[in-house]
Order: C-alpha cells, then structure tokens, then sequence
C-alpha cells in the first residue's frame, strides 16, 4: 500500500499541516510520498524532503497550481493517483477545495476531516460541530481522506528524500483574477502555540486593534475571532475560529468577549489551557474554559498586559 | 438564466446535539430541523439575482425524507420559484448527492447552481466540488460576493490567509460562505404564495442513480467532556496559574 500525501503550502513555505498529515499517513502504510503543487516552489519540496519518513516527493509547477486553482490541483493529483491507495490532503481551506474533487472522479466516497486513523480503511472524524465523532469504515478501494492536522503530531525532519519533478495541470474554465492577503508578522493561527481571539464584544475593528493585538504581541500569539467579530468587519475572515472557520488547538488559547456558541467552541475546545474573559459569569465559554476572568474587557486586558509585564513577558 | 439551489434539511444549529446511547447516531427525534444555513445564503443570493434581473427563475432541489418538502416551501417563501423533492429514506453521502444533482442538472440545464459550502450535520463541505468535477463545470466555492456579467461570473472567495477573486464561465458551480449575504425571513404573504408553488416529487429510482452508502458508520460517540475550571481574581492571578502550567 502506498499513501500520497498533499503538501500544504504557500509556494514559498512549507507548513506543519503536511508534517502532521505525513503522521497520519505513516499510520497507513511506510511507503509515503509528498507531492507539492505551486509556482516557484522548489524550497518547499526540498523541505518536504527532510520530513522524516517520506520516501520521495514530487513537484507539480503551473500559473494555475500557483494559485490554488481546485481544477488544476485535482488534475495533478488525478494524474498521480494510479499509484496509490490512498490520497491524504490537509483539512485546510485550500485542500477542502479540491480533495472532494478528487474523490468524485474516482468514484470513492472522500472522507472529511479525519482526527483518527483506527486501521488501513476505518477513521474517526468529528461530525455536527464535533458534537459526535463517527468512526466510519470505508468499501472503496481507493481512499481519498482529509486531515485534521491539529490532531495529529508533526513528523520530525531528518530525512532526505528524492525530489522529481512531475508534470503541472490548468485551470480549463476559471481564471484566477487577484487575491488579497491578510499581511501580518504574526505566527499563523493554525499552527500558533497561543492564540488571543476577540469578539462581538470589541465594538469595532479600531478597538479590537487596540485591545486584542497588543496582548497578542506580547505573547507572541496569532489572532483570532468569533464569526460575529468576523460578520462585524472587526476582524478579517482568515480569522475565525470554528466550525466553519479555523481549528486551532494551541497551548493556551484566551477568549476575550466572545460567548462560547458550540460553533465557536467546534475550533478550540482541543486547545490545552482555555482561559476565557468575559463579564457574564453565566456564559457557555466559562464551561469549557480552565481559568475564567468574569471582568469587563476594558479593564481586564490592560491589567493582565501588566501583569505579564510585571512577571516579564 | 436559470438557477438551481440544492438545499439540505438538518437538525437546526441551536439544537443541542445528543448522540443515542446505542451509539448509532444522533438523536433526531423530536427535534427541530431547519433548512441548513449555508443553504439558506444560496437561496438568498439566486432571490437577489432574481431581484436584480440576472436570474429569470431559481429551482430549488433538496434530497431527503418527506418532510424535506417543508424545506423546500421555506426556499419558494424566500422567493424561489419551483422545487424539486427527490425522496429517500436514507441520508445519503455526498457522492451520491452530487450524482443525484448531477442527473438533476441534466434535467433542468440551469446556468448555475449556487449551494452551501458545508451542510452543519456531517460536515463534509465536499458536494459543491464533486457536482462540478463531475459535470466538468468550473467551481467557485466559500463565495462572499458574486457578480455574474453575461457568460461568467467573479467570485471572491473566503481563503486561508485572505480572499482571492476568480472568474469562471457560465455554467458553474458555486458554494457560499457566511459573509455572501444576510437571508431574509420570508413574510407571511409570501409564505402563503408558497404553498400554491409546485414541487415536483421524485424518487432516486427516476434518476437510476446507486445511492448506496460507500462508508458504513462503525460508531458514533460524544467527544471528551471538557470541564468547567475556575475562576479567578484578578489577572495577577492567571498570570501565575498560566506559569504554573508551563504555557507562558
Ligand atoms: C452555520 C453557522 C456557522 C457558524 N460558524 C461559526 C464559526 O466558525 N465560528 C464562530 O465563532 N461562530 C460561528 N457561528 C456563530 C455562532 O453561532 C455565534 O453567533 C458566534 O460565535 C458569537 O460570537 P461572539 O461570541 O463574539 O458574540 P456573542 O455571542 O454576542 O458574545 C459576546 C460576548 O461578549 C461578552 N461581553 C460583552 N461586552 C463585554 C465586555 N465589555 N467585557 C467582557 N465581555 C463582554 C458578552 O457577555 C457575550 O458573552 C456560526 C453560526 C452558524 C449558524
Ligand atoms: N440531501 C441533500 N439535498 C440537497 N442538497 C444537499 C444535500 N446534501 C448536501 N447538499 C448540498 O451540498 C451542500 C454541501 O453539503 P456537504 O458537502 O454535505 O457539507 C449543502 O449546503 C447543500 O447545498
């Protein structure tokens, strides 16, 4: 058996989520391979390359896959896909986009979102906003799976593996026409060890600004937001955290103004320490939360920068 | 130009999801079930193409037991046109849909088909992207605006990092995201019109399509309870229990 992992990159960089899904893929089977679609992305290959455990990696380069086109993506991967048994893409925006395509041409049922691998056809996966986790056995010879990378661990870097380079794919009907990146210094939210997330409760976005960032800097933290933060224009939509936004599950994640809806907490409750400030006592976030501040916002956050200036952070 | 809104029926996403002790699935037994919000976006986007002059009629189509008719009639009170039910007893995977509303597309040659990006009960986020691959019609999934001009339409889609803008030919597929727009609330004339608008009743037979399931469902099971912890004084406070745990 042999598995074909998807990079999960950004031309430029390679990130953990392929890290993780190289673990997940090592659980199928020791023959693994990455391949890597995008537009000027050797470094990210040669960095495919360390992750220990990968038997070789292969480079797919067109205008097209530079863009994250799904019909281009699926293509290369179509191509590809006589010589494996199983496709394993990260659970990440981009790789929803196309991994579904995959399947459909295959004729195999894909299989969302993996967070378990529990034998070579049988995975658990969260369902109505991880309210439930379904273990589902599938008859399809072939499998096309999505993982959830913050359930799994990162496959070390050691290795060094080949690097081909195979042939590139086009968008057909649709055209890339501009894109408008969230430009930030921060670490990314999916991957970041704390996340300060802001919502309804900031206002405006010059206020979430001005309360949410500064504390995230200080803890070297991403950002994130509710979807009402999001809806509100305080925040960008790269930032929402949930079930239909990102799932993060950091070391410590604070929520600051924002309820705990279970479709908030479907993107955080994995995270090791919650720590929630809100001034109702009876809100649904202090029941998952480890450490609760029931405060005011506007006193709480400038009280706790002092503090972590006062034990020096 | 015609557009085509599958809309899915699923347990309403205020309802507080129990799994049955027998761990074959979740309670939907008097429960309260409700179009899936992501559908209900698409509705509203093809009613305001309709609005506008650019849609000449919106069919609405759903999968599922009877009482998905009831689904249906919300969309039609929001402003579709027609509906079409295609029953079935079983909640089929998402391939089986998008073979389903690929036979239904065949039928209805719509110039585009807006739908949700996910439906809030499995999850999948995967129907939109299989129903275009398979009818090999351009996709333009987690669309927070849509502009349709003549034989194309742009799109702006929610990406990690951002949003990115594309522009696909007509016909295609296209799946909506939380920010396309606010749906309405349909109001009681309309509700009324509704009830005179014609859903059409299939079968999955009709469309000679093999619905069987490709994963069968070993268990299902409540994740981990998390505990409620404590709650503290002042920031000082959580500033050291933060040190403690070792994650300052
Ligand atoms: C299909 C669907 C998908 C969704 N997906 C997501 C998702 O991915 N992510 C997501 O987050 N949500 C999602 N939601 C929305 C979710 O249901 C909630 O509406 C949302 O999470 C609420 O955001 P919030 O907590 O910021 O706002 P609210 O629920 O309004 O909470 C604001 C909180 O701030 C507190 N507060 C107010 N003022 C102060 C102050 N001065 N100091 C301290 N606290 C204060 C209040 O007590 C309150 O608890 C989705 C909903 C649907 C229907
Ligand atoms: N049974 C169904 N009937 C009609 N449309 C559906 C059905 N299941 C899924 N869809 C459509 O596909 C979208 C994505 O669903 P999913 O891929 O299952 O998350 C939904 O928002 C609906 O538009």
């Amino acid at each position: 058996m042999a598995v074909l992992v998807v990079a999960d990159n950004d031309n430029a960089h390679l990130r953990d989520g392929t890290h993780k899904t190289v673990t997940a893929a090592l659980k199928l089977s020791s023959d693994v391979d990455v391949l890597v679609l995008g537009k000027g992305a050797k470094a990210v290959a040669d960095a495919a390359a360390k992750i220990t455990g990968v038997r070789k990696v292969l480079l797919a380069e067109s205008d097209a896959l530079g863009h994250g086109v799904a019909e281009a993506e699926a293509d290369a991967v179509l191509a590809l896909a006589g010589n494996y048994d199983a496709i394993l893409i990260p659970a990440t925006s981009g790789g929803k986009n196309f991994a579904p395509r995959v399947a459909a041409k295959l004729d195999v049922a894909p299989i969302s979102e993996i967070v378990e691998v529990v034998s070579a056809d049988t995975f658990t996966r969260p369902i109505y906003a991880g309210n439930a986790l379904e273990t589902v056995q599938t008859s399809d010879a072939k499998k096309v799976i999505t993982v959830r990378p913050t359930a799994f661990a990162a496959a070390e870097e050691g290795g060094s593996a080949p690097v081909e380079t195979v042939s590139g794919a086009d968008a057909g009907k649709t055209r890339f026409v501009s894109e408008e990146m969230v430009k930030s210094d921060r670490p990314e939210l999916a991957a970041a060890k704390i996340v300060v997330s802001g919502g309804r409760a900031m206002g405006s976005a010059e206020e979430f600004q001005k309360v949410i960032e500064p504390l995230a800097d200080k803890l070297g933290a991403a950002v994130g937001a509710s979807r009402a933060a999001v809806d509100a224009g305080y925040a960008p939509n790269d930032y929402q955290v949930g079930q239909t936004g990102k799932v993060v599950a950091p070391a410590l994640y604070i929520a600051i103004g924002i309820s705990g809806a279970i479709q908030h907490l479907a993107g955080m409750k994995d995270s090791k320490i919650i720590v929630a400030i809100n001034k109702d006592s009876d809100a649904p976030i202090f029941q998952i939360a480890d450490y609760g501040l029931v405060a005011d916002y506007k006193s709480a956050v400038p009280e706790l920068m002092d503090a972590l200036t006062a034990a020096g952070k | 130009m015609k557009v085509l809104v599958p809309v899915k029926r699923v347990i309403d996403y205020n309802v507080k999801v129990r799994v049955k002790p027998d761990q074959t699935g979740v309670d939907l037994a008097n429960v309260k079930m409700s179009m899936n919000p992501f559908c209900e976006i698409a509705v509203e986007e093809a009613v305001r193409l309709k609005e506008k002059g650019v849609a000449t009629e919106v069919v609405i189509v759903s999968i599922g037991p009877q009482q998905a008719q009831e689904t249906i009639r919300t969309a039609l009170a929001m402003g579709g046109d027609r509906g079409v039910l295609i029953v079935t007893d079983i909640d089929p995977e998402p391939l089986a849909v998008a073979k389903l509303l690929a036979a239904v597309v065949a039928e209805e040659q719509p110039n585009l088909v807006l739908m949700g990006k996910q439906a809030i009960d499995g999850d999948n986020n995967a129907v939109g992207q299989m129903l275009s691959a398979l009818l090999g019609w351009p996709q333009a999934t987690y669309a927070s605006a849509i502009e349709v001009s003549g034989s194309t339409a742009k799109v702006t889609r929610e990406v990690d990092g951002g949003l990115q803008t594309l522009d696909v030919d007509l016909p295609a597929v296209v799946t909506a995201d939380l920010r396309l727009n606010e749906p309405r609330y349909a109001s009681l004339p309309n509700i009324m019109k509704a009830k005179k608008k014609e859903i059409a009743q299939k079968t999955v037979a009709d469309y000679g399509v093999d619905v069987a399931p490709r994963l069968k469902v070993l268990k299902v099971v409540e994740p981990a309870k998390r505990s409620a912890g404590i709650k503290l004084e002042t920031a000082a406070d959580l500033v050291s229990k933060l040190k403690t745990a070792g994650v300052l």
